[in-house]
């Protein structure tokens, strides 16, 4: 089961996968914003996801991008079920794991486990690296008899690259690495299919982030996970995942695979993420177009009308803010095909290439597009 | 020269044991220049800049040696009395976390006021209308309107740039940036790094920018120097530091970061882990996790060398750099 990787579709229909594990589809998560102490009413919601769908194939990578407030959180609460959705539908094998019983539920949550971001929290102080590992065996006893349980957990330590004799120590004998390591070989103790991680590598240092990164590159062939993988650092999504989602204020806006959003983004979000994220070349620093965006994020609570990003948009005009533009491939892509036919939400949606590619960036101008001289 | 830092020492006195945070750090930093220091955490790089603002907590810490030159005057010989008067006229900080730096029980006004009320014996309504001006400086939108409000009232990018502005309000010489972008998203860091570059070209300050993200530092410095276990490990101009690396660690750190034609290989890690400030190792620190690593390494301590080759003032601490810069 090991080498079982099914590569997306190519062409034709990008988010198309061929067979999904994971069907995500309309999902909404509201928080009520309430007032009054005894008689409470509603006065609104803080709309943290508002409308998201996306499938993850068998053993694929999913990167989901956006800056903070975006909630790309709160999806990955709802996806191991830490969260109930407002609306919408989270199909784990074609079932709806919103309406399982609690028993089906159970089974459903061993195959979908998580990696949180920050290792400093995220393990207990008081447990042992044995009992933290160990713990999720506690509760779905079926995976592994008692006896066998350390030995399981001595492999785990392993597979993960830690030495098995460290199982009696706490978290704090251990570097922010190896408590990240701790915190994914907890999540792969009990053999799930999928993995949700929540920023795994944003809290660890540099030099640090890449030994991580490649475990669990790793591990995903090892053990042929589907990996729902969210982070705010471009440059990571982009090594890890075969597609890409860009949130923002609760909605997906660009999806398609890793090389079509970053060289051929469509939306304007995407681009002005993209032209934002620091280059490590200084030989970049001349030719390359900045989009800075002003402003800020607008309030979840407060979303505008028609295009949540028209506020911060330079392209905006009337029709940003009365329509409502749908996650769908642009209709002036959808005939010609190529690598800009994937779905964006923009209704001036228009290929712009904001990172130069990298063998392209030592020509003095390349094909980069025309930019006034700076003075 | 604006600041010359030589040879630096600090350690920590903890229940553990003396954690040697700066063990004989230099650098110098001219008028409008940009100085980056990029380093780990641990490294020693937010402990060199609070020395240098006297700002470090005594005890635990402790400058056990060295010189502190600004504009020519070693400032670990003041009194705490005129430091204070160099201290935000002269040099100002800005922090990380602009929401735990800033006074939650005072508006932004008064806080930005205090800097001319203190140093400049200023009124309070000369000083209002100051901090108005200086908000307006750092593009805070309705600043006269705003002026009243508190700390949490503002998004993370409009109180870091407020701390921008408070550290420029008496237009110091000098400008310590920790990490001034490292808590902000990309689209907003953007902001903050463009308006921090524009004002310290227009003030001709010189910058010294504290952080760990090689994509800032190829954006906006002139000068790297890189800091591993309390020492600079290499120092170049920028251009040099990028294209042809003189130091291992600096090498790996660069090619740590995911390329498009690494793409679904393995990235290159540097083995191992930091070390343990108590306990650093002997010869080269960093000789446990290096690729070139020999016996020499780990008996003689690296002098920082002069890296003749690039043609440039590079200078790397290890003692086969020329290795390092053609292999």
């Amino acid at each position: 089961m090991a080498e079982s990787m099914s590569v997306p579709a190519t062409g034709g229909a990008p988010t198309a996968v061929a067979e999904p594990i994971l069907q995500v589809r309309g999902l909404v998560k509201h928080y009520p914003l309430t007032q009054g102490i005894l008689f409470r009413k509603q006065v609104g919601a803080v709309k943290a996801v508002d409308g998201v769908d996306f499938d993850l194939g068998a053993g694929e990578t999913l990167g989901i991008v956006g800056e903070s407030g975006c909630g790309k959180s709160t999806v990955a609460k709802m996806l191991v079920n830490l969260e109930r959705p407002t609306a919408g539908e989270i199909r784990y094998k074609g079932e709806d794991i919103a309406k399982l019983s609690s028993r089906a539920l159970k089974a459903v949550r061993r195959n979908i486990q998580m990696v949180f971001q920050d290792p400093y929290t995220s393990l207990n102080p008081r447990m042992t690296v044995g009992d933290i590992i160990g713990e999720p065996y506690e509760i779905h006893p079926e995976v592994a008899p008692k006896g066998d349980r350390r030995k399981r957990v001595q492999d785990l330590l392993d597979v993960v690259g830690l030495n098995p004799e460290y199982i009696n120590r706490y978290p704090h004998q251990f570097s922010g690495g190896q408590r990240q390591r701790i915190g994914i070989a907890r999540g792969l103790a009990l053999r799930p299919e999928i993995i949700v991680a929540d920023e795994p590598v944003s809290a660890l240092d540099v030099s640090v982030q890449a030994q991580v990164v490649n475990l669990m590159d790793r591990l995903q062939s090892e053990f042929g996970l589907s990996y729902v993988f969210i982070a705010h650092d471009l440059s990571i999504v982009r090594h890890i995942s075969d597609r890409v989602g860009v949130m923002y204020l609760g909605r997906i806006v660009e999806t398609g695979r890793d090389a079509e959003i970053y060289d051929h983004p469509t939306h304007p979000y995407t681009q002005a993420l993209l032209s934002a994220v620091p280059v490590p070349d200084p030989e970049a620093r001349e030719h390359r177009e900045r989009i800075i965006l002003s402003g800020d994020v607008p309030s979840p609570a407060n979303i505008p009308s028609g295009c949540r990003f028209r506020t911060r948009c330079w392209k905006a005009q009337e029709r940003c803010a009365l329509e409502v533009p749908l996650l769908a491939v642009p209709a002036a892509f959808r005939y010609e095909g190529g690598p800009a036919a994937h779905p964006s939400a923009c209704h001036f949606a228009e290929e712009k290439q904001v990172v130069p590619p990298e063998e392209k960036r030592d020509l003095p101008s390349g094909e980069a597009p025309q930019e006034p001289p700076k003075s | 020269m604006l600041l010359e830092v030589r040879d630096l020492h600090v350690e920590f006195r903890t229940r553990d044991g003396v954690a040697r945070a700066v063990n004989g750090v230099s650098y110098s930093v001219d008028e409008g220049e940009t100085l980056a220091v990029l380093g780990e955490s641990g490294s020693g790089k937010s402990v060199t800049a609070q020395a240098v603002m006297g700002i470090l907590d005594t005890p635990p810490g402790k400058i056990t040696g060295g010189e502190i030159l600004f504009k020519g005057q070693d400032l670990l010989t003041f009194k705490e009395e005129e430091r204070r008067k160099v201290r935000g006229a002269q040099m100002a900080m800005i922090f990380q976390d602009a929401l735990s730096s800033l006074n939650p029980v005072l508006s932004v006004g008064a806080q930005l006021g205090e800097m001319f009320t203190v140093h400049r014996g200023m009124s309070r309504k000369d000083a209002k209308a100051k901090a108005v001006e200086l908000m307006d400086r750092v593009r805070i939108p309705a600043a006269a309107s705003r002026v009243g409000d508190y700390p949490h009232q503002f998004s993370g990018g409009m109180r870091q740039r407020i701390m921008i502005a408070m550290a420029l309000a008496l237009e110091p010489a000098l400008i310590i940036a920790d990490e001034p972008t490292t808590a902000l998203d990309v689209t907003v860091q953007a902001q903050v790094m463009d308006l921090l570059a524009e004002l310290q070209r227009e003030l001709n300050m010189g910058l010294i920018l504290i952080t760990h993200d090689l994509g800032v530092v190829a954006d906006v410095a002139d000068r790297i120097a890189v800091m591993y276990a309390g020492t600079i490990v290499e120092s170049a101009p920028v251009h040099d530091i990028y294209k042809a690396p003189a130091h291992p660690y600096t090498k790996g750190l660069l090619e740590s970061i995911p390329r498009l034609d690494q793409k679904g290989r393995e990235l290159y890690a540097i083995k191992g882990l930091p070390p343990n400030l108590m306990n650093i190792p002997s010869g080269c620190a960093f000789n446990p996790r290096c690729p070139l690593a020999r016996d020499v390494c780990r008996t003689d301590v690296p002098p920082l060398y002069e890296v003749t080759e690039a043609g440039a003032d590079g200078r790397s601490a290890c003692h086969f750099w020329r290795e390092c810069l053609h292999g």
